[in-house]
């Protein structure tokens, strides 16, 4: 598929932010921002599996790994935006969550869901991601020279 | 003879009921929660998401605590479930070179960009029983540096290979085969060797390698390098056109370098071994590098030299401990009318001699 496009990178990027968002977490935010729309299903939240890949020694020929756990929906809105959804897990409202706030970003309440909802999901996922850089980085080794031989 | 019974629902019922309480324990003791499995039996979690071949955290904690602990009969469990899922399709090939690494050491350069990041290791610890674990009581929160790790660590073999000392592996963009679409056939490619490798017993994995150390198919391997840590998962989304990141996983990766002397088609140089296994297990990494590398001695131009770890069908059709334990145990289940034609087989074979050899019966 084509990635060169810079126009679905906005939205690309919050699809994913809302896929790797801790259990119940988008869903917590966008209730204490606002009321939910009312919607439509397009495709009713459905658990699967997707095969993951990775590439014999990291750079070379694709092989599958194993699978993952993925919910997907898909929805309307009332005036017609149509939110999509693939989280990671077993997790229908999550889903429900993640499709709505993208449908509701293309819709004219996306600049509030932006600041209630994708911002402290952002700004969380960095601290969390932050702190175990923090704990790897104090467990890098520093080595010291204890003699060195001359001759 | 041929007589049909049955019978046993009762004793079935019963047994099921008594395994129940029999996993329950004494009641006065707190029942286990699946979060406090996924959260401090979380290498037991890891284990049964990579050789279930299902990454799922949850389901995995909930397979071990069904299964009292027998991991492979937790691992029976998840793969059983597997099966139940519709396929949604397939990821891009994960980019562990992007890896927030937890830890990433090298055994062969001390140093290198990034630096040795121990990480939540059980090495260095003294392998003496911590008894404070057995009290209560609650532990501090690891130290932090003020300077984070960077975000991406380049693979040691990227960066070392200037010289051209060590084996490329050029990208390719070839769809690899499935075993769990198609089942496994010899002579097996290595993307799919990878793919049965990846979900094969660890103690299997464990055994073949450290045969391979011990001199069967001696390959001398090095850890080039060993990286645990997460990896965004991204996946082409059809409706979309266009992709995204379905979710994160952590990951187990391990490079060896490999001793190589060269071959009728190449030359001398160091070669490579792959593992790569579902959250933290660097024994199975380890493990799966040196038998990937073992199974390679074809397409490098090596000899064969009869060792276990070289011999594909060997390896792959007896690594999946699923496979094997399902055949396994299936012997202890009824084999009532088996065993009656054997038993008239061996009293009449007796009887054939005996008839030929009455002196024989006779001395007896």
């Amino acid at each position: 598929m084509d990635d060169s496009s810079n126009e679905n990178e906005p939205r690309r990027a919050w699809m994913s932010l809302l896929a790797k968002a801790p259990a119940g977490r988008v869903a917590a935010l966008l209730d204490a921002a606002m009321a939910r729309p009312e919607f439509t299903w397009l495709r009713a939240p459905e658990i699967g599996s997707v095969m993951v890949r990775g590439r014999a020694g990291a750079t070379g020929q694709p092989f599958n790994l194993g699978e993952m756990t993925v919910t997907r929906c898909a929805l309307r809105l009332c005036g017609g935006e149509v939110g999509h959804a693939y989280v990671q897990g077993r997790r229908k409202a999550d889903a429900e969550a993640a499709a709505l706030v993208d449908a509701l970003m293309q819709s004219p309440a996306a600049d509030a869901v932006r600041r209630h909802v994708l911002e402290p999901l952002e700004a969380e996922a960095r601290a969390a991601q932050a702190a175990r850089a923090a704990k790897a980085a104090a467990t890098k080794v520093e080595f010291f020279t204890m003699a060195r031989g001359e001759d | 003879m041929y007589v049909a019974v049955k019978g046993g629902e009762r004793a079935i019922e019963n047994a099921h009921a008594w395994l129940a309480e029999e996993r329950r324990g004494d009641r006065d003791i707190a029942e286990l929660s699946i979060a406090q499995i996924r959260e401090q039996l979380k290498l037991a979690v890891d284990r049964v998401m990579a050789e279930g071949s299902l990454y799922d955290p949850d389901l995995a904690a909930l397979a071990i605590k069904q299964a009292r602990g027998d991991l492979i009969e937790a691992i029976f469990l998840i793969r059983a479930y597997r099966t139940t899922l519709p396929r949604f399709g397939a990821s891009r090939p994960v980019s562990t070179g992007a890896m927030a690494c937890d830890r990433r050491i090298s055994a062969t350069f001390k140093d290198l960009p990034g630096g040795q990041v121990l990480g939540p290791t059980f090495d260095y610890t003294h392998r003496l029983l911590d008894f404070k674990l057995a009290a209560d009581g609650e532990v501090p929160e690891a130290p932090r540096a003020a300077k984070a790790q960077p975000a991406e660590m380049p693979h040691v073999t990227g960066f070392l290979n200037r010289e051209g000392l060590i084996e490329e592996a050029p990208a390719e963009d070839t769809t690899p085969p499935d075993l769990t679409r198609e089942p496994l056939e010899i002579p097996a490619g290595r993307a799919l060797r990878l793919q049965a490798l990846a979900r094969a017993d660890e103690g299997f994995t464990l055994g073949l390698a450290y045969s391979t150390q011990r001199g069967y198919a001696r390959n001398h391997a090095f850890v080039g390098e060993l990286r645990i840590g997460t990896v965004a998962v991204e996946m082409d989304i059809p409706e979309l056109g266009f992709a995204i990141e379905i979710g994160e996983l952590t990951l187990t990766e391990c490079e060896t370098v490999n001793q190589f002397k060269g071959s009728k088609t190449e030359p001398p140089q160091f070669t490579r071994g792959y593992g790569l296994v579902f959250g933290q297990s660097e024994r199975k990494a380890i493990s799966m590098a040196l038998v990937d590398r073992a199974l390679r001695w074809e397409e490098l131009g090596e000899d064969f030299i009869g060792a276990p770890a070289q011999d594909a069908e060997f390896v792959l059709y007896h690594a999946d401990n699923i496979q094997a334990t399902g055949f396994l145990e299936h012997i202890k289940l009824p084999h009532y009318v088996d065993f009656q034609a054997e038993l008239e087989l061996v009293r009449k074979m007796r009887s054939e001699v005996t008839d030929a050899n009455p002196a024989r019966e006779a001395a007896e």
